[in-house]
């Protein structure tokens, strides 16, 4: 009861403290620059110039904490030892190449690169492409957009019941088990066989990203204008032929950006797999090596070192990917 | 190459019918121009025509085959959009090549399929450029050439010019008129609102208006003989002025005495038994000239509109009559808030009962 009033009360306060923010900072603005008296012009012509920085300030004075001042700390203790105490040069990033365990994080991570998103932006499409052709499309597109409403480990922990083992005699709950050995397979330890585990955990990302892709890839097929569409009907392109050649060449940049915004997620991929195999059985990534350096191995140096790493790997996508949007947008 | 035949065509959405009893027939190589005001449904025939809409009722033919459920590509039209709908990733050449490589043409047909095209429409510097990079009249030839490289047995334009500014309308215009010269054996429909392209371009025009063919004619004769007051007004900028009257005369030539006052003398014939009917005298601004003696109208003009070659007037209305308006050629200033006095030869002079035309009975 406690904690839920002092929420409550935090939030009021959260709330009640911008709208004052906001009004008291533009309040004293004009009252620094009155929009009367023989300067009126010139004040409101000021006023103007900084009340953009007045709305902008704390979305600044946050991202700077949070965000920038981090990054530079995070150089900083790569370059530093476990407890961040000494110098060591380039040690830690010495240690990382020659670490088996960053070779499989890496390998993984590429792995992930090139499936989650490929997979996801084409199924994703071609959910778009068919449920806007049938009647009942709106509550197909409801399903494949509910696990977008799914926290990353409430999806690892739902799929993670699916690959369930159990041992033989007792009675497989997993579905996949149960798929398995109706089939007439014998049950199976899915997540601690290498390389098909870590399949098996992109699955789970591809089954949350599809809904995400299958949205806005259905926005930009709705964007088309429909006359190049009858025109190629009346050119005599078949069905195929017009979603191959008109459709999916017209919506091209919202492919790449979709399938870039994915990229960057997978790259940050961490909760699933250290929900459902905690990088065990060669399922690693770069995330949750950081994570079990930083939180496991107590080395802030080493995780920091993994952290750039990542950072080092998102940038150039994200450059790429805000540009391309910038691009749509025009 | 195609004759088409449309026979008591009808559109339904549900119970709602758009077009009811269209029938038609479009010999080969003439351009039929569909007119109508928005709405009329003249864009819907021709998407029907094109396959683009289903026919819910009568058939279609072309060249003697019903077509109703063949598809569009295999009926052997071409269409040109409004919007050009060209496809904004594909060069002008891919633009043009398109519909045949679907259709698995080899090379060098394609090739002089288009290089031919493109000499017809000054597109040859163009080939390499996308849609983007093109003014809006060098867009609409890619569209107009895309439908020419496929040499379809009839061409369908669905309001080709809207989109282009006056001046540009204007040279489309005639390069269309040309076009159709080149192609002399091919069928062409058009559908525009601008009775002025409708004018030019028309062997005959298809006036729609109300889910049905108000009058099918050469342009000419759209404006010399309309068979009812719609068509009548619908052609002719600015429309024909009915005026209510009675038959007090009748013969080879008809004098009406107007309810405004004035007297019409018409020479569309009469019979005896016609005395005393209630007619709508229609006589087309341009026609009315100014008089002295027995006028059909006398008014106050409310506004003067100068174009320099003719001075248009604008009549204060009387009662709830429609207002009239008058077109002199040349200038004539000063005559605001005058009062004029207005004939015109009895040749001009339409009569109409119940909306129809007394020349067609």
């Amino acid at each position: 009861m406690e904690q839920f009033v002092m929420a409550a009360v935090t939030i009021l306060i959260g709330v009640f403290g911008c709208i004052c923010y906001f009004f008291l900072s533009n309040m004293a603005l004009d009252r620094l620059y009155p929009a009367s008296g023989p300067m009126a012009g010139a004040n409101i012509n000021r006023a103007n110039q900084i009340r953009p920085w007045l709305f902008m300030f704390p979305a600044l004075a946050l991202l700077t904490v949070y965000l920038v001042y981090p990054v530079f700390v995070s150089i900083y203790l790569s370059f530093m030892d476990a407890e961040g105490d000494n110098f060591v040069g380039a040690a830690n990033y010495i240690w990382l190449i020659n670490d088996d365990k960053f070779r499989e994080s890496m390998f993984n991570n590429l792995l992930w690169l090139v499936f989650v998103p490929a997979a996801s932006t084409l199924f994703g499409l071609i959910a778009a492409a068919v449920t806007d052709r049938i009647r009942w499309g709106n509550f197909a597109k409801a399903m494949i957009f509910m696990p977008m409403a799914i926290s990353f480990v409430g999806a690892a922990v739902i799929w993670k019941l699916v690959y369930e083992y159990r041992p033989d005699g007792q009675e497989q709950i997993g579905i996949l088990n149960a798929v398995w050995t109706n089939m007439g397979g014998e049950a199976q330890t899915w997540l601690t066989s290498p390389v098909i585990n870590s399949f098996l955990l992109m699955i789970v990302l591809v089954w949350i990203q599809t809904g995400f892709a299958m949205v806005i890839l259905s926005a930009a097929l709705r964007g088309i204008p429909e006359e190049t569409i009858e025109a190629s009907i009346l050119d005599g392109a078949s069905p195929l032929q017009i979603f191959m050649k008109i459709k999916v060449p017209q919506i091209w940049g919202t492919i790449l950006v979709v399938w870039t915004t994915i990229t960057i997620t997978v790259l940050k991929v961490f909760d699933i797999v250290l929900t459902m195999t905690n990088g065990q059985w060669g399922t690693q990534v770069l995330a949750n090596l950081m994570f079990d350096w930083m939180f496991r191995g107590n080395d802030t140096g080493r995780a920091s070192t993994a952290a750039i790493i990542i950072m080092l790997m998102v940038t150039p996508i994200m450059i790429w990917n805000i540009r391309n949007a910038a691009r749509e947008a025009r | 190459m195609a004759d088409l035949k449309l026979t008591n065509v009808e559109k339904a959405y549900g119970e709602v019918k758009v077009l009811a009893n269209i029938n038609l027939d479009i010999k080969q190589g003439e351009l039929i121009v569909f007119v109508g005001p928005s709405g009329c449904g003249k864009s819907t025939l021709l998407r029907m025509i094109a396959g683009l809409e289903r026919i819910t009722g009568g058939t279609l033919e072309i060249d003697g085959q019903v077509v109703n459920d063949v598809p569009p590509a295999q009926r052997g039209i071409a269409m040109v959009f409004q919007s050009y709908a060209l496809y904004p990733h594909m060069t002008v050449r891919e633009n043009m090549e398109f519909a045949l490589k679907i259709a698995k043409k080899t090379k060098a047909e394609i090739a002089a399929a288009v290089g031919k095209a493109a000499d017809i429409l000054q597109l040859t510097p163009y080939l390499d450029r996308l849609p983007k990079a093109l003014s809006g009249g060098q867009r609409q030839r890619v569209a107009i050439g895309r439908s020419i490289v496929r040499d379809p047995k009839v061409y369908l334009f669905d309001e080709p010019l809207s989109n282009l500014d006056a001046a540009l309308r204007v040279a489309t215009r005639i390069e269309i008129a040309q076009l159709k010269e080149q192609m002399a054996d091919r069928t062409m429909i058009y559908v525009t609102h601008d009775q002025v392209e409708a004018m030019t371009l028309a062997t005959r025009i298809v006036v729609l208006a109300g889910g049905g063919i108000s009058q099918v004619g050469s342009p000419l004769d759209l404006y010399e003989r309309p068979q009812n007051e719609f068509v009548a007004q619908f052609i002719g900028s600015p429309a024909m002025n009915l005026l209510a009257g009675e038959v007090v005369e009748t013969g080879a030539q008809t004098v009406v005495k107007l309810d405004g006052g004035g007297t019409a003398r018409s020479a569309v014939p009469t019979l005896t038994a016609d005395l005393g009917m209630k007619v709508n005298i229609g006589v087309r601004p341009e026609d009315l000239v100014a008089t002295d003696a027995a006028p059909i109208f006398t008014g106050e003009v409310e506004i003067t509109e100068a174009l320099g070659e003719v001075t248009l007037l604008y009549f204060k209305r009387q009662g709830d009559a429609a207002q009239v308006v008058g077109k002199l050629p040349g200038i004539h200033a000063g005559l605001r808030h005058k009062s004029v006095q207005l004939t015109a030869d009895p040749k001009k002079v339409h009569l109409f009962h119940n909306g129809l035309s007394l020349l067609y009975r």
